[in-house]
């Protein structure tokens, strides 16, 4: 199709659009996430800061002493912990939201979305405290509750194997809104006749659900998935306000030890190679699930 | 006859059956996801020491403000407060006309290398903001910019993810109209003003709430930047504060309320555009 002719100060137009958010996510974003690199093969620390003459080139040395921590894989394997059990949790419970918010049957669906949405906007470093009380140990509600059916008083920010199931509970019950909004649109987009194609060819609801609903809603999924992964692969707030990385580091994440390390002890040559490594295992996640999205179209 | 009526009784009782389930599995839901903030807002109201009872109380048994009076008068919350209304509101209408701006050009002007240009920014959604964060810190730090309002507020003021919504919306502008204006002789700024603004409007109305949102909730890059504590924001405070206060459950529950306050009322209020925003912007996406 024909197009008007350009005037040509659209081109000069168009660049005064665009300079201010260009130089502002250039300078403050992309420069400093390439300057990372560059301080990741540096001896940079409180020195540094000081005077910048003192940083050396150091080469993969913060790279091979980090693999040689043991401090570095607790946290790489509790932020794993955190995403892959939290991750799809959070997708479960988001669906099931969102196809009970789908059904025919039910009213009120505006109401019970705003609810289910709310802990969303809530802010996480105040939610974060209110289920540290919830969950202590003496007067928690979590284990009142639980003395009802028995089960004795949990420790659960106090103990290594229950910490992190305690934060990914709360994050749970913190992010689902976000995806069950995300789902219902895409349940929404699914064409009725398909139901009902399959309703008259006598299939029912669960056999529905798996040859019709999931099939169609995997883009939505693919979506969701690798946007609640890259955030939880970034878990910071819940640890620090909630148990500072304790007990015995069992709530250490990636991005916690990179605070520590970077703003806490001021060694960032050695953080930036921590932030760096996070970066290369988001990539890593994100390209295998869409890999995988293509493997299944 | 009444055979086929039985089973359409059956299919009716079965139904609703279904239905009395399903408002069972919403009700409960629902009942879990507020009770967190319900018990928040009743500790905050309890005598010093009620919210640590065993067994534990619910409700308050005599309510008083005294934590909420406790948090202004002597642990300076209003401060706190107006400085993250302060970051919040300069962060969000300020990102609003950079993200629009650039998110229409992208959408509308031609350009040389503009699908390039947008390709390579589109990379940036996937890079964590923490891998910016220690060069960015020594960046501010040069500029002078650390432990000042700016070193929080400047970072925010465009983001990848805005333009990338404006984009997404103002590509649904018909370019006739655009280019009629042209014709008339209008000028580049003014039919981006009297034109594409009042088109986008549906989209900066989700952007801006997302944004200040999501500013006010920010915790991390304020608590890096921030060293003084006149200058911290809600989050960095009450962060500070329940490590000083930790035995204050009720008072430290009247600093969550306040601090979820003004996102909760932007939230409830203007909930319309946002549910739509995050719905819309994710199916595109």
């Amino acid at each position: 199709m024909a197009r008007l002719r350009i005037p040509s100060e659209a081109n000069t137009a168009a660049w005064f659009f665009l300079a201010p958010a260009l130089l502002l996510i250039g300078v403050f974003f992309f420069l400093p996430v390439a300057a990372s690199l560059l301080l990741s093969v540096t001896d940079f620390d409180l020195y540094g800061i000081a005077d910048p003459g003192n940083t050396r080139f150091v080469g993969l040395q913060n790279y091979s002493k980090l693999l040689q921590t043991p401090d570095f894989w607790t946290a790489l394997r509790n932020t794993f912990y955190f995403a892959f059990v939290g991750g799809p949790l959070t997708i479960a419970v988001a669906l099931g939201a969102a196809l009970l918010l789908s059904s025919k049957l039910v009213r009120f669906k505006g109401l019970f979305r705003t609810i289910y949405f709310t802990p969303f906007v809530t802010t996480l470093v105040a939610v974060a405290i209110v289920w540290r009380y919830l969950y202590h140990t003496r007067y928690g509600l979590f284990n009142y509750a639980l003395s009802y059916v028995g089960i004795g008083p949990i420790d659960w920010l106090g103990d290594p194997q229950w910490a992190m199931p305690a934060i990914i509970l709360m994050a749970v019950w913190k992010s689902f809104g976000y995806n069950m909004l995300i789902f219902i649109a895409g349940l929404q987009s699914i064409p009725e006749e398909l139901y009902d194609a399959a309703e008259i060819d006598g299939a029912g609801p669960i056999r529905r659900f798996f040859s019709i609903t999931l099939p169609m809603l995997m883009p939505t999924l693919v979506f969701v998935s690798v946007v609640t992964m890259i955030g939880y692969f970034q878990l910071f707030a819940e640890p620090y306000v909630m148990t500072q990385g304790g007990p015995l580091r069992s709530t250490t994440s990636v991005v916690l030890l990179m605070y520590e390390e970077g703003f806490r002890w001021w060694r960032m040559g050695y953080a930036a190679a921590i932030a760096f490594v996070l970066f290369v295992v988001i990539l890593i996640a994100t390209l295998l699930q869409f890999r995988l999205q293509k493997e299944r179209a | 006859m009444s055979s086929r009526e039985s089973v359409m009784d059956s299919a009716r009782q079965r139904e609703r059956m279904t239905r009395v389930l399903l408002y069972a599995l919403l009700v409960i839901g629902a009942v879990l996801a507020l009770l967190p903030m319900v018990w928040m807002v009743s500790a905050s109201l309890m005598p010093s020491g009620e919210a640590s009872s065993v067994p534990p109380h619910f409700f308050p048994s005599s309510p008083t403000l005294e934590h909420y009076t406790n948090l202004f008068t002597r642990l300076n919350l209003g401060r706190y407060f107006l400085n993250s209304a302060f970051v919040a509101v300069v962060v969000t209408s300020a990102s609003l006309i950079i993200n629009a701006m650039a998110g229409y050009a992208f959408a509308k002007l031609r350009f040389r290398g503009r699908d390039r240009l947008f390709r390579v920014l589109s990379t940036g959604l996937v890079l964590p903001v923490q891998v910016a964060m220690l060069p960015l810190f020594l960046l501010l730090k040069n500029m002078g910019l650390i432990n000042t309002y700016w070193g929080v507020i400047i970072p925010g003021l465009a983001s990848i993810f805005g333009i990338f919504l404006v984009r997404q919306y103002a590509l649904s502008i018909p370019d006739e109209m655009l280019d009629a204006a042209r014709v008339d002789g209008a000028s580049e700024l003014r039919i981006f003003w009297s034109i594409v603004v009042p088109g986008i409007m549906p989209i900066l109305a989700t952007l801006s709430i997302w944004t200040f949102l999501a500013t006010w909730n920010d915790f991390m890059w304020p608590l890096i930047v921030l060293s003084d504590a006149s200058r911290y924001t809600l989050p960095v405070a009450l962060a500070n504060l329940s490590g000083e206060h930790v035995q204050d459950i009720e008072l430290m529950m009247a600093g969550s309320v306040l601090t979820i306050i003004p996102v909760m009322l932007v939230f409830l209020f203007l909930q319309r555009y946002y549910i739509q925003g995050v719905m819309a912007g994710s199916v595109k996406g």
